[in-house]
């Protein structure tokens, strides 16, 4: 085997080290942006090759069939918005929002934080999880702030707050894990490893982990950007740049709930634990209907998207929480189509908020007329987040809510209720954007629609054929999941 | 060396740290806040110490003088010039009511003792008392995150919070020391963040030219 060689972990794990290490060195930003493009190519490659060959696991790096799932999408979009940035920034530099000192360090930082998201999805030691997870956190921080406007530099503020706050609580949480691991499995380094924890679940302190657990769901729910803990969300989304948006959208968010899930699975194995589902369903049907309900009154375009996104981590963690192969099933599948629709939306929000210089919602109009390519996505991606058939989010919010309906109708209903209000804000505040007479400047936008154009092809493909081992492998997933 | 005497000693600095977050959170002048600080990590470094000594962990020494260094003596003289420099250090604090918020704290270390009490009932003498108080620590700094508004105060419980984490890795016996290297760089790598943070928003929001920057920048749009 010529993979034995080399372990497609480190080797991933690597390449964005050593690319936040070059590019910080790099001070042509042309240069860097296709080097960015570049390592994390190499990441994805490098990703796909874990479908076909896993390297051993230790006390410190896992892999298994639910954390590829994640890298894979981790590395897609990853390597999807480097594309997208690389355009986008051409145009920041041009207006002058950014200087080419502060791209230096934009590139540097955004490997940082791939590497930060991918060190998290592969740990094996949840306290290696945790540092990984902070990482991640600190590095979109700056970046949030990058612009160094005065609502920039308060949403970075509040995002940090607010993080330190989540990752204190989870830090608690992980402490109190290995203490209710230390009688049964020993002082040291075994007791932190995910695989050792859950092998010998049942042995586990069921007290300790109960507390665990709530510390650990506020922590890492914080970061999920679950209601009530969400309000550092819309802000870092909306003022950072808009690369910036997807990523967190697409994927930091995602990480986090990886963290809950493995947790989760530890619980599970614990009969003597009180059941995380219950709550897991009310965090997740408050954020889903609290957020439908917010974006009604949404002024700024990537604010109201970042709502958006609160509503559809609500629904894959309501998902998770009801557990059950259909379920989880459904929860993947959830968190696969909503990280590439909403990536795919930002980047085209990312190009419109450019060329109309302005983000707030009231002063775009007629996109379709003015820039029919940049309106017809949105009015793709809006569409298929709304989740109308014929997309993927339709597919799996349709199997959300058959799974729920089949075993609790009461909460299902309160789901397509959620729903049903986020649908019509949503499509109302397309109608303006995308219809009507173009208001603002109508110059031509140089965008790379590959991206966009790539994201909602998977979605939309998604929503009617999924490739066999593709279906085989989520429920394969979703049974490890419980 | 009794084995009482070595969880009295131990007790001992975790209950002088929920004491110190106490005075944290009604002092309502920053350059004293700072001094608390520097005494809160004073005591968490002697306190780690403690634990490299009882549980016969040499590699616990290296988070005690982390502990020390960073937190007891840089991080603390930092704040101190930043405070000098920005001329803040008259600035009176604006806290939510200090009674009050005394009131939910000593509900806070209530609630705390209560909780892990009870669910430590399986582990030793010397984890529980100090997980317990950790947890104190840790929530009397959050509480001063939320009723401050000033950022260097909130900086400062967020240090405070920290320090009770480690209290609580180190009282976990033999926690990998991973994870406590971690924390203390995490606070440092922190640090730096908000200390270009803290310049930049003074930078903005108090330096003409760059406000006037900002206006022209703001016109445009």
């Amino acid at each position: 085997m010529i993979f034995s060689a080399l372990n497609p972990v480190l080797a991933l794990l690597a390449t964005s080290l050593i690319g936040a290490a070059v590019l910080a060195l790099i001070p042509d930003y042309r240069l860097s942006a296709r080097l960015n493009i570049l390592f994390s190519g190499a990441v994805l490659a490098f990703a796909v090759t874990l479908f076909y060959y896993r390297p051993p696991t230790n006390n410190f790096l896992l892999t298994d069939d639910l954390n590829v799932v994640f890298i894979v999408l981790n590395a897609l979009v990853g390597f999807t918005t480097s594309i997208f940035s690389a355009s986008y920034i051409g145009h920041e530099i041009e207006t002058g929002r950014l200087t080419p000192g502060y791209l230096r360090f934009y590139h540097a930082i955004y490997q940082l934080m791939m590497f930060g998201m991918d060190l998290a999805l592969t740990a094996n030691n949840i306290g290696l999880m945790w540092v990984a997870v902070e990482l991640a956190t600190l590095s979109t921080v700056v970046m949030v702030g990058i612009y160094r406007t005065n609502d920039a530099l308060e949403a970075a503020w509040k995002y940090f707050i607010l993080g330190s706050v989540g990752i204190a609580l989870a830090l608690f949480g992980t402490i109190l894990v290995y203490l209710a691991a230390v009688s049964a499995l020993g002082e040291g380094m075994d007791s932190m490893a995910w695989t050792n924890l859950l092998h010998r679940a049942s042995r586990l302190d069921p007290s300790l982990l109960n507390v665990a657990f709530v510390f650990l769901l506020l922590g890492y729910g914080t970061k999920v950007g679950l209601a009530p803990m969400h309000a550092w969300l819309p802000d870092a989304h909306a003022e950072g740049p808009t690369p910036v948006s997807a990523v967190l959208s697409g994927l930091l968010l995602n990480v986090a709930l990886y963290a809950l899930l493995r947790f989760k699975m530890i619980m599970s194995a614990n009969a003597a634990t009180i059941p995380v589902g219950p709550l897991m369903i009310t965090l997740g049907i408050g954020s889903l209907i609290f957020a439908a309900f917010m974006l009604y009154r949404r002024r700024d375009i990537k604010r109201l998207f970042a709502y958006s996104s609160i509503e559809h981590m609500g629904i894959i963690v309501f998902a998770f929480g009801m557990g059950g192969p259909l379920a989880n099933f459904a929860g993947l599948l959830q968190m696969t189509m909503h990280s590439l629709t909403k990536s795919a939306i930002f980047f085209s929000v990312g190009h419109i908020a450019q060329v109309k210089g302005t983000q707030r919602i009231a002063d775009i109009r007629g996109l379709t007329a003015s820039h029919p390519v940049l309106g017809w996505t949105l009015v793709a991606g809006v569409v298929a987040i709304a989740g109308l058939p014929p997309f993927g989010v339709f597919m799996s919010e349709f199997l959300v809510l058959t799974s729920a309906f089949a075993r609790a109708p009461l909460l299902a209903a309160l789901v397509v209720f959620g729903l049903l209000v986020a649908f019509g804000a949503l499509l109302w505040r397309l109608g303006g954007l995308a219809f009507g007479e173009p208001r603002g400047p109508t110059t031509p936008v140089t965008a790379s629609y590959l991206p966009i154009f790539a994201h909602l092809a998977l979605v939309f493909v998604a929503g009617f054929y999924m490739p066999g081992p593709m279906v085989a492998w989520f429920q394969n997933v979703a049974g490890l999941l419980k | 060396m009794t084995q009482a005497f070595a969880f009295d000693v131990a007790h001992m600095f975790a209950g002088l740290l929920v004491l110190v977050s106490f005075m944290m959170l009604y002092q309502d002048r920053l350059l004293p806040l700072i001094d608390a600080l520097t005494l809160h990590s004073l005591l968490l470094a002697f306190s780690v110490a403690w634990q490299a000594y009882v549980q016969d962990k040499p590699d616990l020494y290296v988070t005690a003088f982390i502990a020390l260094a960073f937190k007891a003596i840089i991080i603390p003289m930092a704040f101190r010039r930043m405070v000098v420099r920005m001329n803040l250090h008259r600035e009176i604090e604006t806290a939510v009511g200090t009674g009050i918020t005394m009131l939910i704290g000593i509900g806070l270390v209530a609630l705390s003792m209560d909780l892990m009490l009870r669910v430590t009932a399986g582990a030793n003498a010397l984890v529980r008392e100090d997980v317990a108080l950790a947890l104190a620590v840790v929530l009397l700094g959050l509480l001063m995150m939320v009723t401050r508004r000033n950022a260097i105060s909130q900086v400062i419980g967020f240090m405070s919070l920290e320090n009770g984490l480690i209290l609580a890795g180190t009282g976990a016996r033999g926690m990998p020391l991973v994870v406590e290297i971690s924390v203390a760089f995490s606070v440092l790598i922190a640090f730096i963040v908000i200390g270009i943070f803290l310049f930049r928003i003074r930078e903005r929001f108090d330096t003409v030219d760059l406000q006037a920057l900002d206006n022209i920048r703001e016109a445009r749009r």
